[in-house]
């Protein structure tokens, strides 16, 4: 109990406001990275996740390759990127390593929102004369939100606890507190770092949760009998 | 000039295979680490029939070293067992305390800091007799090598140049100083509080950790914290500055043994120590990191050559 309250010490200590990495400073660069990293990755992952779920083509692939990008080592991606492209561009050595780890829960949450989707929902939606971009934009996108927001959720999760590594080529972040304290045998500090990208992979995820929630279309949202509501919000639009 | 850039990207690749093997070497030794916590080996054998356990650090040039040991030992009719790529110091420590290794390669310095904080011993001599008794029971050292592997602080030679840096106390009248270095350099007694304390040099802090020499060559940074054994001081031409006030402990390559370590061994080891020299240390890094060779190749070799093997 003693180290709890030694890790919380240190994480409200003045001296963390001082010194070469100030405490709210390092949690701005962890954030920045971690919110930069899952953009781009929904920038390139959500159309893509979108098409193969709209077209049901591609499905295959997207899973062959998302499994395969999940299965990449990110410390080992950001040292080979690092020494690829040299020391000038080493932040985005990382955050490319970070958007390949954000991917994968990205892309199937944007496809699955769509398979998810019961097929006559589709087949109504086309039968009251709804053209194919009209089926996507005022049905497969909005009932396909929540599974997507999820994706997006647990991409989040994944990159805010990896981005930790990130000082391994000085790029600071959280994670330079915990890899200076196991040099210096401060378990204080690492717990109280360690501690800190918890509470952020909490608060994150908590924003995520109330936001899956919120954004379940209100044909959708408390009733049981999926398929038939669902047909409602379509039918509804 | 495209002939020599793939070269180079084939470099960097063979370097980043390296580093993703490393990686998995350190995991699998993580999975392993029960091991540590084994009690010491009983064994009734004597003399040299009893197997020796050496082990390194997950540093390459530590490696190095302990394999040196290890085919001398051989060479001498002991029997011997690798547990190299422990870990840092914190795993190595506690594994020769419980027996599970007998010996290690450290460096006199680093190992004193770990024993003793507030040190304040620096020269070769004191750093060693300061070792000696901050050791706890049940732990000793060999012979020190003349070969050292300590932190020193490095600029790049046109950076020398234009400001006519040869000391650290130059660095003085040098305006918006960057120290780059690992992480800890930054608490360390010889990091930017040491600077200012024992020469009034001013910097702030970088942690470059494993890209400070690339940061100094790129400018990112102007002064490196870079172990005085790197290859890289010598190809990327990079200036030491000199330490004249002993800003850094002198970390000569030491022994470090527990007390199952037979004494007739010692003997073999003291002489390997006693031909390691601080140039011999750097071409052994050389053959590693830059010709690539083998550990073993390299151990045998500098044995033969030494009159050893």
């Amino acid at each position: 109990m003693n180290l709890f309250v030694d890790a919380f010490a240190w994480i409200f200590s003045p001296d963390r406001l001082t010194g070469s990495l100030p405490l709210p400073e390092a949690i701005a660069q962890h954030l920045a990275f971690t919110f930069g990293s899952v953009l781009l990755a929904a920038l390139i992952a959500v159309p893509a996740g979108w098409a193969i779920g709209h077209t049901g083509r591609g499905r295959e692939f997207a899973v062959a390759l998302s499994g395969a990008a999940r299965a990449i080592p990110t410390l080992g991606l950001v040292v080979l990127l690092y020494l690829l492209v040299g020391v000038v561009y080493k932040s985005q050595a990382a955050v490319v390593a970070f958007v390949i780890l954000a991917i994968p829960s990205i892309l199937a949450g944007a496809y699955a929102g769509f398979e998810a989707i019961d097929r006559s929902t589709i087949s109504a939606a086309r039968a009251v004369g709804m053209t194919g971009r009209q089926i996507l934009w005022k049905v497969e996108v909005p009932l396909g939100l929540p599974l997507l927001i999820g994706g997006i959720r647990s991409a989040t999760l994944q990159v805010v606890a990896t981005v930790t590594i990130a000082t391994y080529v000085g790029l600071g972040g959280l994670g330079f507190y915990i890899i200076q304290g196991i040099q210096l045998r401060d378990t204080a500090q690492i717990l109280g770092a360690s501690l800190l990208v918890v509470a952020l992979a909490l608060v994150l995820d908590g924003v995520f949760a109330l936001l899956q929630r919120i954004v379940v279309p209100p044909g959708v949202a408390g009733r049981s009998a999926r398929p038939r509501a669902a047909t409602r919000a379509a039918t509804a639009s | 000039m495209s002939a020599l850039r793939t070269s180079r990207v084939g470099a960097r690749l063979a370097l980043a295979a390296t580093a993703l093997t490393v990686t998995a070497l350190a995991l699998t030794g993580c999975g392993s680490s029960s091991s540590l916590e084994q009690p010491a080996a009983t064994g009734g054998a004597t003399g040299s029939s009893e197997t020796i356990t050496i082990g390194s650090q997950a540093y390459y040039s530590n490696e190095i070293i302990a394999e040196i040991y290890a085919q001398a030992l051989e060479g001498a009719g002991f029997t011997v067992d690798r547990k190299f790529n422990i870990g840092q110091r914190d795993a190595i420590v506690p594994s020769l305390q419980n027996g599970t290794i007998s010996l290690t390669p450290e460096y006199t310095g680093n190992l004193l800091q770990y024993f003793d904080k507030s040190t304040t011993a620096t020269t070769t001599e004191d750093v060693y007799a300061a070792l000696k008794k901050a050791l706890p029971e049940g732990l000793s050292v060999l012979d020190q090598a003349s070969a050292t592997d300590q932190d020193s602080y490095n600029v790049t030679a046109a950076f020398a140049a234009q400001h006519n840096l040869k000391s650290i106390a130059d660095l003085a009248t040098v305006p918006n100083l960057v120290l780059g270095g690992a992480p800890e350099l930054e608490q360390r007694p010889y990091g930017p509080t040491g600077l200012k304390d024992i020469y009034g040099v001013t910097v702030s802090f970088s942690a470059t950790a494993d890209t400070t020499v690339d940061e100094l060559v790129a400018g990112g940074i102007q002064l490196a914290d870079v172990y005085s054994a790197d290859p890289s001081i010598k190809t990327k031409n990079l200036v030491t500055l000199e330490d004249p006030k002993g800003l850094f402990l002198a970390s000569h390559v030491v022994p470090l043994v527990n007390s199952s370590f037979p004494a007739d061994a010692a003997d073999v080891i003291n002489a390997v120590d006693a031909k390691l020299t601080p140039e011999g240390l750097i071409a052994l890094n050389v053959e590693s990191k830059v010709d690539q060779k083998s550990t073993k190749d390299i151990a045998a070799s500098w044995l033969k050559a030494n009159g050893l093997g």
